[in-house]
């Protein structure tokens, strides 16, 4: 974490209304350089407009957000603009120009070299493709040239809208490469998804936005024991020992036998470790054991669809 | 100006790519050509040049095409942007708002000079040629060309007005439509209707000069026709302004007015737009 005086995205309270509707609510996070965040939420939970207020394309009714120290609104964050990139969500472009034209483009809006264009369109993959107009261009081809564009000029912050949906899971992979190779030069990456279970191993916090509000931000582990859910124990048993593996566990948390041969226990995180001992007391009986903790659509349905903010 | 040329580049870029300008060209040559041949039959061997004829027919067919033309090329300029999604990319680049209408302008203006020379040119050239070299008027003919691209841009400045008031691109493209009816048609009938009903009582001809100065495209029409005597004689209602001694500085600067004012608010309320 270079640069961790100034953090690369500071969001303090922002709002977002639009008319009578609040689209943003008290929107509060931060995130350092070289951290990777990914914003989850239903549709309309206010995710897009979160980064529109980043990216100082909308105002703010109310709270401060500054990128790398400066409020993206004002004029003084011209130049730090060649340092911010972005793939907006279904990214649309110029069906006439091809790829190359088009990144082309791009980089000169960014005050970019041409150089820079062809070793972009190789890097994601576009490098055979680059005369072919964009109109011939399939889904992952425009994701991927969307991708090029805002890796242009080095950026110190990249923010990124449903980045994969329509990517195949071998895009989809070398898309997180490409976006772990940013993270590991310092760039700050926020992205919003739908796709809960691509982000889990591959970014660093998560930031679950609902009705506006942020409902909860950290990693998974934080967000995991904030939900307070039940660790699943399920314990492959000898077969006819069931019985005795129950009441070898003497309870400790909601016990099932799901039949013969496998017992289930859900207990709390901090009881974890008292079960694993007694499991490992009934020496005989227990073939195997598989520890599930709660999965993160499990976390994201607790927080979407549960009590609400913290 | 590197961000306004390369945001103008894409649009001339985009209206050769998508034969926009090809298919203007032919269609403002084609016409041109056809009204020069039909028109000169009657003239026969009357003193006026063919070129000074054509002046008079020309300018007469180019206030109602050239707005139309500029209107359906500026009229989703913003809107059409903002709905397909390519606007919020590229104001979260290193471009201001006004850069964005401003380097649009150039481009689209370009594309209506392009256009204009082109046709107009070919169709130019081909009358003066038959006519054996007859190049009388050849002044009056290019400050024709020139007036028209200037047109042209009022229209195209008066589109993105229309693009950045309006929030889809269904309906920027009827007030469009509307906008070219009211300017281009309604306002001569309905001036002519009050000039009628008020017998002369309170308009005088200084008070209806200005009426008509005050439309871009009766300021197009005189700006044409002070060019050319012999084109004066045929020019209908705004004839009228070139008998009260009316140079074309007037004229040219409120169509220079109806570029700058138009273009101006159209910025400023794309600037306040929410997206």
């Amino acid at each position: 974490m270079a640069d961790g005086a100034i953090p690369a995205v500071a969001v303090t309270g922002a709002v977002k209304r639009y008319g009578a509707r609040e689209v943003v609510s008290n929107v509060s996070l931060n995130l350092a350089a070289g951290e990777s965040l990914a914003l989850l939420g239903h549709n309309g939970a206010g995710k897009t407009t979160l980064i529109k207020l980043m990216l100082g394309i909308t105002r703010g009714d109310a709270g401060e957000i500054r990128i790398r120290g400066v409020r993206p609104d004002k004029r003084a964050f011209a130049g730090l603009r060649r340092r911010v990139g972005f793939l907006p969500e279904n990214v649309v472009f110029h069906d006439t120009m091809t790829g190359r034209e088009t990144l082309s483009f791009y980089a000169r809006l960014k005050g970019e070299p041409a150089t820079a264009v062809d070793a972009l369109l190789d890097r994601v993959g576009l490098g055979e493709a680059r005369e072919r107009r964009v109109r011939t261009y399939s889904k992952g081809m425009r994701q991927r040239l969307g991708l090029a564009q805002a890796l242009l000029g080095d950026p110190v912050v990249l923010f990124l809208d449903e980045p994969t949906t329509g990517l195949d899971p071998a895009l989809r992979r070398r898309f997180y490469e490409i976006i772990a190779e940013r993270q590991s030069l310092g760039t700050a990456v926020l992205l919003s998804s739908h796709a809960l279970g691509e982000v889990e191993a591959r970014i660093d916090r998560m930031a679950i936005m609902k009705n506006g509000r942020l409902v909860a931000c950290g990693t998974l582990d934080e967000l995991r024991r904030a939900t307070a859910r039940p660790v699943r124990v399920r314990v492959s048993v000898v077969p006819g020992k069931a019985r005795a593996v129950v009441d070898g566990l003497g309870g400790g948390g909601e016990i099932r036998t799901v039949d013969d041969t496998v017992v289930e226990l859900d207990c709390a995180q901090r009881d974890k470790m008292r079960v694993l001992h007694r499991l490992a007391g009934l020496d005989g009986l227990v073939r195997d054991i598989d520890i599930a903790p709660p999965g993160i659509e499990e976390i994201y349905v607790h927080f979407t669809e549960g009590a609400g903010p913290r | 100006m590197k961000i306004l040329l390369t945001l103008a580049g894409k649009e001339i870029r985009d209206g050769l790519r998508n034969r926009w300008i090809a298919g203007a060209v032919v269609v403002l040559a084609g016409l041109a050509l056809t009204l020069a041949f039909l028109g000169s039959t009657p003239v026969g061997t009357v003193k006026a040049s063919p070129l000074s004829i054509s002046v008079a027919s020309l300018s007469s067919l180019t206030v109602y095409l050239m707005p139309l033309i500029a209107l359906i090329l500026a009229y989703d300029a913003l809107v059409g942007e903002i709905e397909r999604g390519t606007m919020l990319l590229l104001l979260a680049y290193p471009v201001a708002r006004w850069q964005v209408i401003a380097g649009k302008f150039i481009g689209h203006a370009a594309i209506l000079v392009l256009a204009v020379v082109l046709g107009y040119g070919i169709a130019g050239a081909v009358v003066v040629t038959a006519a054996g070299g007859d190049t009388r008027d050849l002044g009056a003919y290019l400050a024709m060309v020139a007036n028209s691209a200037l047109l042209g841009a009022a229209f195209v400045a008066l589109g993105y007005l229309v693009s950045a008031l309006t929030r889809e691109r269904s309906a920027a493209a009827g007030v469009a439509l509307g906008l070219w009816v009211f300017m281009v048609v309604l306002y001569d009938l309905a001036l002519l209707g009050v000039l009628v009903a008020d017998k002369g009582q309170t308009i005088d001809q200084r008070l209806f000069v200005g009426l008509l100065l005050a439309s871009p495209t009766d300021a197009y029409r005189i700006v044409s026709l002070v060019g050319s005597d012999a084109v004066a004689a045929v020019g209908g209602l705004a004839g009228i302004a070139t008998r009260v001694g009316l140079g074309p500085g007037l004229p040219l600067a409120v169509m220079a007015a109806w570029v700058v004012l138009p273009l101006g608010a159209a910025m400023a309320v794309f600037q306040k737009k929410e997206l």
